[in-house]
């Protein structure tokens, strides 16, 4: 909702001007304070190959399965103290931002990477703030340049990580507010340079806020007594089941195992927190469950044109065992997930690879299938919860239609 | 109005007295009833409402609307009768406003008229009045709700009414005879040996106003009848319905001798045709049924080309227009020296599509366009009239004359709209040939960016579906699929291509040619074999002719049957069509509008005569050949559309079209 005009921009910024103020400076105080920079973040995140060209892992994958995957216990501690210290998070991305910009020359997917590195980060926030970045260290003078200037690298920035559709789409989502939004008219170049700044820096904070939407739209259709299923790790859902255990809904939640990265588990660690009923299943006892279960609950890595979604590998399978059953499956997925694309079927999408551990010796002669997501179609699909409402498929597009074009 | 003098002899009302035994002084006034009602929207009611008041109120059947609004081929709708029927209905009603009261008042002042004088007179006037119904053609239609439903509780309410009416009535009537002769009005011949009808006359001094505030009372109180006495006797008045029209034929075919009398007729009604035409422009015409006799007729004397029917139509597609192909080419040749109004290109380009030189949703769309910028080149405004209307007026002249040729397609629909809304839009203070280039200019760019950079953005975005390996399926020859292959195969993309194909047209093999020159590997087959070949197929690529807004797409008959083999298959069915093609309608089945082929395509083999079996019978009143042009694609059947808009799925079609209208109309 909060790109749909720009005047809707304007009138936001006038609500949360107090609130807005504050966090500037939270962001702009670390920014001047040079800190050592922290390795609690790095560490159980190895860099993802920053050249998908060669080996064809996904970056986006990799970097899901390094924060939402395998849970051991140091990875807990570590993830608490990410979780708990995010500003220090901020600290570190910044100051290597500075470090970037003074040092060596500036480059847009360092700059990205760093950023991405947070857990609790969505990729098409990192990727704006990263344009950000891009803007604050623009030696251009003109808007036409600094709008050249950030093309080529949200381009290049979509080229290193082609399998990531919120990339793309924070990209293109930025891009768009660059070139075609009013609010930047009738003003010198300095201060617009500085309004596009802001926005990208409230960008991370929008985000947040549209998991509480999707949070808050979503509690209508969970009923006690409910039996969720659950697949993968998505904050959205999270969100969504948090907010229902904390408005005192009495349901229990089915959670796939989500293998390869297991990130099921963590799921179910972090329901079993909030002291909600779990319960984990391997991923092919879906069926097998099924008739429990009363709702399906899937995230979404993004969400396509034809208003289908795009999500980790086992999510089309589960839609199309909930829709033989009769089951609703619904979406938590916020808006900047929107993407431009268009697939036919599975095998339409540029190959998200990833590498797959079985515990054994895979002989050289065995294929393995190492597609990371799947697409699930629309008719497989009931609602999204998308901060812009509660949608049917269908009407992604037109919003889509309505944002783009 | 010759209809109802071909009339005369005709004993109307025990024919319909025999329908509703049950209502003895009924059927004459049921009978004259529903056109009186639904005959508002009248012809003299100034320009400036050019929406008829009829559109307006939701109308209570669907065929008031049909009478109402202004039809493209029959220059000469409904209005005709009205006149007199509704200064008949004024004069009933100030005359008789007293007695009738609730209800309206010509259909009381009719029906009591038999009972009261049985003058042969009188019987005529209910004669003609019911021809008149029939005439338009929306009665036959209405019929079927209206004179059912209207008639019991009509009964009762005129029973209440009679002894004071029957008192009042003789007297009346033949006073009224006296002054519509007397005051010598300076109507057309015709009328005279309608006295009663035309003696309903005199009192044309209401205001507007007045006029339609009685109107509505009317409506009202026709709802209410209706409502109340509603479909008891429907199914029986579907047999009046049957009988009728078979009775009508006949009465249509002693109407011929007296087409020097319709010639009047329509000169009279000269000064309404532009306002008939503003309106026009402003609500989408609906199309002419073509099963009513008595609008085709008229229609018809009007019309340059001279089409014949064809004689055994199918029963389910009696609405729409089938000729005798091959006859009328000649014809409008050598009547081309007589049409002095018609531009040369105009003509030329409509006899292009009468003999089908010209096919295919652009290209028709494209030629019309450039025809109507030559016409506006060579255009110079008459004297004492403004461009504006009186260049919309030709071109709906023109366009008139291309449905003769040819029912337009929604495209072309869509083409006709944005000229005419430039056209209307221009300023008043250009000068002519401002006007002229800036209209000139308008239309260039439309072909332009609606259709030549449309195309070009569609076959971007559709070749990038195609890959490496691929199997596409094309059905019939659709020029934007054909861009889409080719640029495919100049990427370098190794693909195959299977062309369906379908009598009678064979469109498939020139396309297949043209690929096959350009080296991509084809397999032809006809559209029997679909389900044979669709395993293999991986997307299926298809054109069409319009989308509408509920997704359907309408398109070459033939492709709803591909998209739902192919859907039967789970192949991705792939619609590519340009935005300027999409429209508001919607439609649920390709019965309610389309276009039937020459039939004879399908009866006959060119070339084969051992299959000719059919040629002794072709006559025969057992065979009805059907030859369908078009076909409606659910929209369950559709992966996607590809528009100049982008990849959207069929549920968008209605939000391009809510959003780009305006740019369509405005580029």
């Amino acid at each position: 909702m909060w790109w749909r005009s720009p005047s809707f921009i304007l009138d936001n910024r006038q609500q949360q001007q107090p609130y807005d103020t504050a966090r500037g400076d939270a962001l702009s105080i670390p920014l001047s304070s040079p800190l050592p920079p922290s390795t609690t973040m790095a560490d159980p995140n190895p860099n993802p190959n920053p050249n998908p060209l060669t080996d064809k892992i996904s970056a986006y994958y990799q970097t899901r399965a390094a924060h939402h995957g395998v849970v051991s216990s140091d990875w807990l501690a570590q993830a608490q103290a990410a979780v708990g210290h995010l500003p220090e998070g901020d600290d570190d991305a910044n100051t290597t931002d500075q470090g970037a910009s003074s040092g060596k020359p500036f480059s847009v997917i360092d700059e990205f990477n760093n950023w991405r590195k947070q857990p609790d980060l969505a990729e098409a926030v990192a990727a704006i703030r990263a344009l950000a970045a891009v803007i604050r260290n623009s030696q251009a003078t003109t808007m036409m340049e600094l709008e050249i200037e950030l093309k080529k690298a949200s381009d290049s920035l979509k080229s290193w990580d082609t399998t990531s559709i919120s990339l793309t789409a924070g990209c293109d989502l930025f891009m768009r507010y660059v070139t075609r939004t009013s609010a930047l008219e009738y003003e010198d170049f300095n201060s617009a340079k500085t309004r596009l700044i802001e926005r990208a820096e409230k960008f991370g904070e929008i985000s947040y806020k549209a998991r509480k939407i999707i949070a808050m739209l979503s509690q209508d259709f969970i009923f006690d007594g409910c039996t969720i299923l659950v697949h993968g790790f998505s904050r959205v859902v999270l969100e969504v089941l948090k907010t229902a255990a904390q408005s005192k809904k009495l349901f229990r939640v089915f959670c796939t195992e989500g293998r390869p990265d297991r990130t099921g588990l963590r799921l179910s660690n972090e329901l079993a927190k909030l002291d909600v009923p779990v319960k984990l299943l391997i991923d092919s006892a879906v069926a097998y469950s099924m008739d429990e279960v009363d709702m399906v609950f899937v995230g979404a890595d993004g969400v396509v044109e034809s208003g289908g979604i795009i999500n980790m590998m086992g999510t089309y399978q589960i839609a199309l065992v909930a829709h033989s059953m009769n089951k609703p499956v619904y979406v938590a997925a916020e808006s900047y997930k929107f993407a431009r694309l268009y697939p036919l079927d599975q095998k339409d999408m540029g190959p998200a690879l990833r590498p797959i551990e079985f515990g054994v010796p895979i002989p050289s002669k065995v294929e393995v299938e190492t597609s990371a997501r799947d697409y699930t179609p629309p008719q497989y699909l009931t609602l999204l919860f998308t901060d812009l409402g509660v949608l049917t498929p269908s009407v992604v597009s037109d919003e889509l239609i309505q944002l783009y074009l | 109005m010759d209809a109802r003098r071909g009339s005369l002899p005709v004993p109307r009302v025990r024919q319909v007295g025999f329908f509703t035994p049950n209502a003895p002084p009924a059927p004459t006034r049921s009978q004259s009833g529903p056109p009186n009602s639904s005959s508002p929207p009248l012809p003299e009611s100034p320009a400036s409402n050019s929406l008829s008041p009829v559109m307006i109120p939701p109308p209570r059947h669907h065929s008031d609307n049909l009478a109402a609004a202004p039809r493209p081929t029959s220059p000469l709708p409904v209005p005709e009768p009205s006149p007199f029927r509704r200064r008949g209905a004024h004069a009933g009603a100030d005359n008789n406003a007293p007695l009738v009261g609730s209800y309206n008042p010509t259909e009381t002042l009719l029906a009591m008229s038999p009972p009261a004088t049985r003058s042969p007179s009188d019987s005529h006037a209910g004669d003609g009045e019911s021809e008149v119904a029939m005439s338009g053609g929306w009665f036959r239609r209405s019929n079927s709700a209206k004179l059912a439903s209207s008639l019991p509780s009509g009964t009762f309410d005129f029973s209440s009414v009679q002894s004071t009416a029957e008192a009042l009535k003789p007297t009346k009537v033949q006073n009224r005879v006296g002054v519509s002769e007397a005051s010598g009005r300076p109507a057309p011949k015709e009328q005279q040996p309608e006295a009663p009808s035309s003696s309903k006359q005199p009192k044309p001094k209401l205001t507007k106003a007045e006029r339609r505030a009685l109107q509505e009372s009317q409506r009202a109180a026709k709802a209410a009848t209706k409502a109340s006495g509603g479909g008891k006797s429907v199914a029986a008045s579907e047999e009046v319905t049957t009988v009728k029209s078979v009775k009508q034929h006949q009465t249509q075919k002693k109407d011929a001798p007296h087409v020097a009398v319709s010639v009047a007729a329509s000169e009279r009604k000269g000064g309404d045709k532009s306002q008939e035409k503003e309106r026009r422009k402003d609500a989408p015409a609906p199309r002419m049924q073509f099963d009513d006799k008595s609008r085709v007729d008229k229609a018809k004397r009007r019309s340059v080309v001279d089409q014949t029917e064809a004689r055994n139509r199918v029963e389910l597609f009696r609405h729409l227009p089938q000729y005798e192909h091959g006859t009328q080419l000649a014809d409008l040749e050598s009547k081309f020296l007589q049409l002095d109004p018609m531009h040369p290109a105009i003509y030329k380009v409509g006899l292009q599509y009468l003999a089908g030189d010209i096919s295919g949703g652009n290209a028709r769309c494209i030629a019309m366009l450039q025809a109507f910028q030559q016409v506006i080149q060579d255009y110079s405004t008459p004297p004492e009239k403004t461009l504006q209307r009186d260049l919309t007026a030709k071109i709906s002249s023109y366009v008139s004359f291309f449905t003769q040729c040819r029912p337009l397609s929604m495209s072309m629909g869509n083409a006709i709209r944005f000229l005419k809304n430039r056209i209307a839009k221009l300023p008043l203070s250009l000068s002519e040939s401002e006007s002229k280039s800036s209209i000139c200019s308008d239309i260039d760019r439309f072909i332009n960016e609606k259709i030549v950079l449309a195309d070009r953005v569609i076959v971007q975005h559709a070749s990038s579906k195609v890959k490496d390996g691929d199997v596409l399926l094309v059905y019939g020859s659709s020029c934007v699929v054909e861009m889409i292959l080719l640029h495919s195969h100049e990427l370098g993309k190794q693909f195959r291509v299977i062309v369906v194909d379908s009598r009678p047209k064979l469109e498939g093999k020139a396309l297949l040619r043209r690929l096959v020159v350009k080296g991509v590997h084809c397999t032809y087959t006809h559209i029997n074999a679909v389900s044979y070949v669709m395993h293999e197929v991986t997307k299926v690529f298809l054109g069409a002719s319009s989308v509408l807004s509920n997704g359907t797409v309408y398109s070459r008959v033939g492709t709803a049957c591909v998209a739902m083999v192919a859907h039967a298959f789970r192949v991705p069915v792939i619609i590519c069509c340009e935005a300027y093609k999409f429209h508001e309608r919607v439609q649920l089945d390709s019965i309610c509008s389309n276009e039937l082929g020459d039939p004879d395509a399908i009866g006959k083999v060119p070339g084969r005569m051992d299959v000719n079996y059919l040629d002794d019978v072709s006559n025969s009143v057992n065979l009805q050949l059907l030859n369908l042009m078009y076909d409606a694609t659910p929209a369950d059947y559709v992966s996607m559309i590809v528009t100049d808009y982008g990849m959207i799925p069929p549920t968008s079609v209605p939000v391009i079209v809510r959003e780009y209208r305006r740019d369509h109309l405005l580029i």
